[in-house]
């Protein structure tokens, strides 16, 4: 099995499509498929608990690894143990581990 | 090195302007510490990040009035290092500027090791990497 690599830079406050990247991925993991979805950038900001923590931790749920870039936690100010129940934090080497080992990538 | 790999990366984004350029430097590194082979094809804007003619300026906003006081980091530089990095590790980045997007925008002076190509490269780089990762701008 390949799996995927599902790359989401951009938060939910400024971007309403990120919502259908969530639901591509937990899609994706419900279809059997070894989904993770990396969080980075402002990515990363619903990851903390805020109106849309949920979706992403509905993510989780649904099979998906749900990792966070530990630079841009640290960057905003975002501890790793207020991170949300399903997601965690992990450092950007995962992305290249995986884009290594073939897993299909997609960047948003 | 049994387990070396070729990965491909397109970038779009001029430099100064957003963290995706950031975040693709990033990779790059993390790859090239790894001795793979990497491909970097630049499109659009992110022609202009080794772009030779970037300078230094003076801040003194952040209370730095002269050059040298603010060390203001320039992405020629890193990709610079890049290059330097991957060779160090047995690697290589070949670092392609596409050369349309080059003419219009006059950045036809790179650091050592970029070359210019075409959007045909990039499929070449793809066709010919374990994996390629298309970081768009929008």
């Amino acid at each position: 099995m390949v799996g995927y690599l599902l790359i989401e830079s951009r938060d939910p406050f400024d971007w309403n499509d990120v919502s259908q990247f969530y639901d591509l991925a937990a899609n994706l993991a419900k279809s059997g498929n070894q989904v993770t979805l990396f969080l980075v950038q402002n990515g990363v900001l619903p990851a903390r608990k805020c109106v849309h923590s949920e979706a992403l931790s509905a993510v989780a749920r649904a099979g998906v690894d749900v990792l966070a870039d530990e630079f841009s936690l640290d960057e905003r100010g975002i501890a790793i143990g207020a991170l949300v129940t399903g997601v965690s934090a992990a450092a950007l080497d995962v992305v290249v581990d995986q884009l290594a080992e073939g897993r299909k990538a997609m960047w948003h | 090195m049994a387990d070396k790999k070729t990965l491909t990366f397109a970038l779009m984004d001029a430099p100064f302007e957003t963290a995706r350029t950031t975040t693709a430097l990033r990779l790059i590194d993390i790859a090239a510490r790894r001795g793979y082979d990497i491909n970097v094809f630049a499109y659009e804007g992110a022609v202009f990040v080794p772009f030779a003619l970037q300078k230094q300026h003076a801040n003194p906003i952040h209370g730095h009035p002269e050059v040298e006081e603010e060390d203001h980091p320039l992405p020629r530089e890193w990709v610079s290092a890049l290059i330097a990095e991957a060779e160090k590790n047995g690697g290589k980045i070949d670092w392609v500027n596409c050369g349309l997007c080059v003419d219009e925008r006059g950045a036809g002076e790179s650091v050592e090791g970029v070359r210019r190509g075409t959007p045909g490269d990039f499929w070449e780089m793809a066709s010919a990497s374990d994996n390629t990762l298309v970081i768009a701008t929008k």
